[in-house]
């Protein structure tokens, strides 16, 4: 791919043949580029401007707002968010921001839980060495990290019985749990690596100046790790704002969190489809704009320990 | 509990101080073992109560999960108290594998159980012991089969995501301009959730009559543009969706391994005369060998949990044909609210991912530094 350089070679300057196949290959990359960025973004903006449509638009498959159809609140009237809902009452609204408050309060909770005990954790696998039973430092690990492999649908049944037991169903606490659960595999991950890129001469100069090893943890190596507990906070929102499958079995009225109500309107909207777009562009709208302005720490994240 | 108590070293060893007073120590057992007492206490009062032997005890098992809390809080304390130093150090791992213990461990096990019951929660009966009767009904059950066989054609397709995660993350490593752009981009189906996605894509974009994907079909010759009628068309349709969510996440990993690869390789290939194809397939692509193998095998493990689209946009349907395992225990519990037939299911195709990751890790080891 990288064949750029060819034009530095000055035997190939003057011979033109060489220069059209690169500005060729140049364009087929741009090519590509170009319709792949359309396969990302068209399904957004189909979203979106649906979102604005009315029924005739739907049918006619209008596509570009103002040039082939006159944009309208309609989708967002039925949520209660359009200009003249916004200030009355509406029931759609109200349940709409209750499965969002919702959303925010679990997927938040849980990647704060998973945050403080997988950092816990982390520091711990990064600097001591543990010994339980058979199980060394990277037994411990890959005990952590082989939960990943669980998929949901094992403990979701046994989750269902244990917290009708708890009375957890249907509880925000409940759903933090499961969620922490999920993404505490990848902070331990994510946060080992970072704990690793800090020089160990930190905390021996720490305990030389009288602090314990927490005091050195929380005033000299927590400071310095903010980059990787950024990363695995934002990537671990991501996941749990996404759920669906825990959040689908083990809540019902109290609990349910945004993908819950989307999911239970795409059956019985029928052709309404611009509510149902302008439920889906409010609750991909967060994650899109993390996406957009957040992305360092999201590619950081997931790259951790790749390349390496 | 008591026996396998963490053990660790100090790595800076000039810091290490001398074991706890006696008298600390003594401390320290005295208070794991009152708790200890208590959390059995309460557990076998619970117990007792549950089975209607006794009159006194809790409505529901919360105390259970509080008087867990407790107990992990006062071991913690205890290793403090007899170990000093040992024991700061083991807090720092104790939170975290306590908290796995109780939602991971003792679930896994619990499920264990369940899968031995034959239980309809719905009904009134409650839970009847029917030890193998579950496995047995699982090997007459042509829906699970068909569901594992979906399974394989949805893992092969790992490698076609692959295929094309790989030639976008070439095209961003390209010398090309706006690369910020492109990455940030191409990174944003990723962040979707998948079951808007289900919508966006599935409900609205593919739809027969009015969904464009369809009016651009029809325009390109297809009469009959039904994403979701026939089964093998239906299980690419979904396919298409998964990997459209899913690509992001290989790409990313795999330009990160190709930024981290060394410039001079790819110009001494070029200095031996090497085209662009010759330099991709003996240089590149076996430098990136072990980042792809990890990226295959981490993509392979969120692929064998898919069900979210598959619930949202087919439900299985045509008749079984894109059914994920999950998604047809996600109906045997929805349809029959069957928690033990379910979890038996579920546990059978924890053992089998289990066999297949163990042998796909063991085959791979010669090409990777480190997996998971």
């Amino acid at each position: 791919m990288a064949m750029s350089s060819v034009a530095s070679n000055p035997a190939l300057k003057h011979s033109s043949a060489p220069r059209a196949k690169r500005m060729l290959g140049r364009a087929l990359i741009y090519a590509a580029l170009l319709l792949w960025t359309f396969i990302c973004l068209f399904p957004i903006y189909w979203t979106v401007t649906t979102s604005f449509k009315s029924a005739v638009d739907v049918t006619q498959a209008h596509l570009i707002p103002w040039v082939d159809f006159q944009p309208d609140w309609k989708g967002w009237r039925s949520l209660g968010l359009s200009p003249d809902t916004l200030f009355g009452t509406s029931t759609a609204r109200s349940e709409f921001v209750n499965r969002f408050v919702n959303s925010i309060i679990t997927s938040v909770g849980a990647s704060l839980l998973a945050l403080i005990l997988g950092s816990l954790a982390a520091y711990g696998l990064s600097r001591f060495r543990y010994k339980f039973a058979w199980m060394r430092n990277d037994d411990i690990l890959f005990f952590f990290m082989s939960q990943l492999i669980l998929p949901p649908v094992v403990l979701a049944l046994p989750f269902l019985v244990l917290y009708k037991a708890l009375a957890l169903l249907d509880t925000r606490f409940g759903l933090i749990l499961l969620y922490t659960l999920t993404v505490l595999p990848i902070v331990v991950w994510i946060m080992r690596d970072q704990f690793n890129s800090i020089p160990i001469e930190l905390d021996e100069a720490a305990f030389v100046d009288g602090l314990s090893i927490w005091g050195a943890f929380i005033r000299i190596v927590l400071p310095l790790s903010v980059p990787g507990m950024a990363a695995a906070f934002i990537l671990s929102l991501v996941l749990c704002w996404n759920e669906y499958f825990f959040a689908a079995l083990l809540t019902s009225t109290d609990a349910k969190t945004l993908p819950v109500m989307v999911a239970s309107q795409t059956g019985s909207q029928g052709i309404n489809w611009w509510s149902m777009a302008a439920l889906s562009t409010a609750a991909i709208a967060p994650l899109v704009i993390v996406g957009i302005f957040l992305e360092r720490y999201i590619v950081s994240g997931l790259t951790t320990g790749a390349g390496k | 509990m008591q026996n396998s108590v963490l053990v660790s070293d100090n790595r800076h060893d000039k810091h290490a101080t001398g074991p706890a007073p006696r008298s600390r120590k003594a401390a320290g057992r005295a208070v794991v073992l009152l708790a200890s007492l208590g959390f059995l206490l309460v557990l076998l009062i619970q117990l007792l109560h549950a089975l209607g032997a006794t009159a006194i005890g809790f409505s529901d098992w919360r105390p259970i999960l509080v008087a867990y809390l407790l107990w992990a809080f006062a071991f913690g304390t205890g290793q403090i108290l007899t170990r000093g130093e040992g024991g700061q150090r083991a807090l720092f791992l104790l939170p975290a594998v306590f908290f796995t213990i109780a939602v991971v461990i003792f679930p896994t096990i619990f499920g264990l159980y369940i899968a031995s019951l034959d239980w309809n929660l719905s009904s009134v009966d409650g839970p009847r012991f029917s030890g193998f009767d579950n496995l047995a009904r699982m090997f007459n059950d042509t829906y699970y089969w068909n569901a594992l066989g979906n399974m394989v054609f949805y893992t092969v397709a790992v490698l076609g995501e692959y295929a094309i995660a790989f030639g976008l993350a070439l095209l961003l490593s390209a010398d090309i301009r706006a690369r910020k752009f492109f990455r940030v981009v191409f990174l944003l189906p990723m962040m979707l959730s998948p079951v808007a996605v289900s919508w966006m894509i599935g409900k609205s974009l593919l739809e027969y009559r009015f969904g464009p994907a369809a009016t651009l079909a029809r325009y390109l010759g297809w009469d009959n543009p039904a994403f979701f009628a026939s089964p093998w068309m239906a299980r690419f349709s979904i396919q298409a969706m998964d990997a459209w969510v899913s690509i992001p996440f290989i790409m990313i990993i795999l330009l990160a391994g190709l930024q981290a690869m060394p410039k001079e390789v790819q110009e001494a290939a070029k200095v031996d005369g090497a085209n662009g194809w010759q330099s991709f397939w003996h240089v590149t692509f076996p430098i990136m060998l072990p980042v792809s193998i990890t990226v295959l095998i981490i993509r392979v493990i969120f692929k064998l949990k898919l069900a979210d689209i598959v619930i949202n946009v087919t439900a299985g349907g045509p008749g079984g044909a894109t059914d994920t395992v999950s998604s047809f225990i996600y109906r045997v519990y929805r349809d029959r609210s069957n928690v033990g037939y379910g979890t038996a299911l579920a546990m059978v195709y924890l053992l089998l991912i289990i066999v297949l990751l163990t042998i796909m890790l063991r085959l791979s080891k010669r090409w990777t530094q480190k997996v998971v």
